[in-house]
């Protein structure tokens, strides 16, 4: 079946991974700015590793096959240094009309604090002034509920937001609900200890339904498997859901979302 | 324009009866509990007590909502190792705006 990754850190994944994903049917991704591993010193590191995101990456995708599309901004762990974030968000619009930019993401909360909901609030300023779709971390393990709140709530209290315009990521059973309820789109990340499971994120699908739901691997620098939405889609099968169901969830839905941004050009085979 | 509050109500009901999940899902069970029953063994004996009190009583905390009946159990063990959420976190931050 061929599918979309919403999330995946391929800058940090070696090439050998492309061939994986591509001979699993991954016919497209999608990958946000993150942490590099650790705080970059200046917008010059940013500015170069957009220029990876949105130049290296896609013509190596390519060599598989693969679409490659990408987010911007500068991440929510190093949103605390508010004076580098401001430079960031400035850099930006130098990138976001690049062909394979998606919007802006992955902005959220790391660990809730007052300087990473400033800069939050500041890039979602950015992308309603440019009209950008938005893709949004929520925090791990303790920090999740209580920062998914946060989250929530600085988006409805925008008057500018529009909610099929904006991905939620890294939903998990106690955040899925305000989520979905809430009218955004949302994503399950399978990714091993701190988030779900592919079993986990079936349980979700039948409990909730397929609507504004997606899955990714959000593959990057720890232990992680690029391979693990066709992971989610083998366990769908398992449990004897129809090829329909499971395509909406991997493949329609990131087409639908993505469509939402003009630069969204993907070719289907 | 903003997408209409969506009702989460189940259209895609498991389509497995309880006895087909244990008969998939037994050992998987039984593997995972085991899991947590040598971790448990392991903090036994342990040479010295935690200093921190708080993650062994979220643990216990934890398992003994297992027990309850129901189908929220993974939604409750969450929000047992959830911090809270404070409604009032922007006016402490000085961001203006309110929590619902």
């Amino acid at each position: 079946m061929d599918y979309f990754d919403p999330h995946i850190h391929m800058v940090s994944r070696t090439t050998d991974d492309y061939l994986a994903l591509a001979q699993m049917g991954c016919v497209a991704m999608s990958e946000p700015a993150f942490w590099a591993g650790y705080d970059r010193g200046s917008v010059e590191g940013f500015r170069d590793y957009f220029r990876q995101l949105t130049e290296f990456e896609p013509t190596r995708a390519a060599e598989f096959g693969i679409q490659h599309y990408t987010w911007l901004c500068i991440n929510a762990k190093e949103a605390e240094n508010v004076a580098l974030s401001r430079e960031v968000i400035g850099m930006i619009p130098e990138f976001v009309q690049r062909p394979n930019v998606l919007g802006i993401g992955e902005i959220g909360l790391n660990k809730n604090t007052k300087n990473e909901a400033t800069i939050f609030q500041e890039h979602l300023d950015l992308a309603y002034r440019l009209g950008e779709l938005v893709l949004i971390h929520t925090p791990h393990l303790e920090d999740k509920y209580a920062g998914t709140r946060m989250i929530l709530d600085m988006l409805t209290g925008d008057a500018r937001t529009d909610r099929t315009r904006v991905l939620v990521d890294h939903v998990e059973e106690h955040t899925i609900r305000p989520v979905l309820e809430a009218g955004f789109w949302a994503g399950m990340t399978l990714y091993p200890v701190s988030k779900c499971t592919p079993e986990r994120a079936c349980d979700m699908v039948e409990r909730y339904g397929p609507e504004r739901l997606l899955v990714n691997s959000a593959g990057d620098w720890g232990p992680s498997k690029p391979t693990a939405v066709p992971e989610f889609i083998f366990e769908m099968r398992r449990r004897g859901h129809d090829e329909a169901l499971i395509r909406r969830v991997v493949y329609d839905n990131p087409r639908e979302f993505f469509s939402g941004c003009e630069r969204f050009r993907f070719a289907a085979r | 324009m903003p997408a209409p509050p969506r009702k989460t109500t189940s259209p895609q009901t498991a389509k497995r009866s309880a006895e087909a999940v244990l008969d998939r899902d037994f050992l998987i069970i039984r593997a995972k509990l085991l899991e947590v029953a040598a971790s448990l063994d392991r903090l036994a004996a342990a040479t010295d007590p935690p200093a921190d009190a708080e993650r062994i009583a979220k643990i216990r905390q934890a398992i003994e909502s297992l027990l309850d009946d129901g189908a929220d159990h993974a939604e409750t063990l969450q929000q047992i190792f959830s911090l809270p959420y404070d409604a009032d976190w922007q006016e402490r931050f000085g961001l203006g705006g309110s929590g619902d």
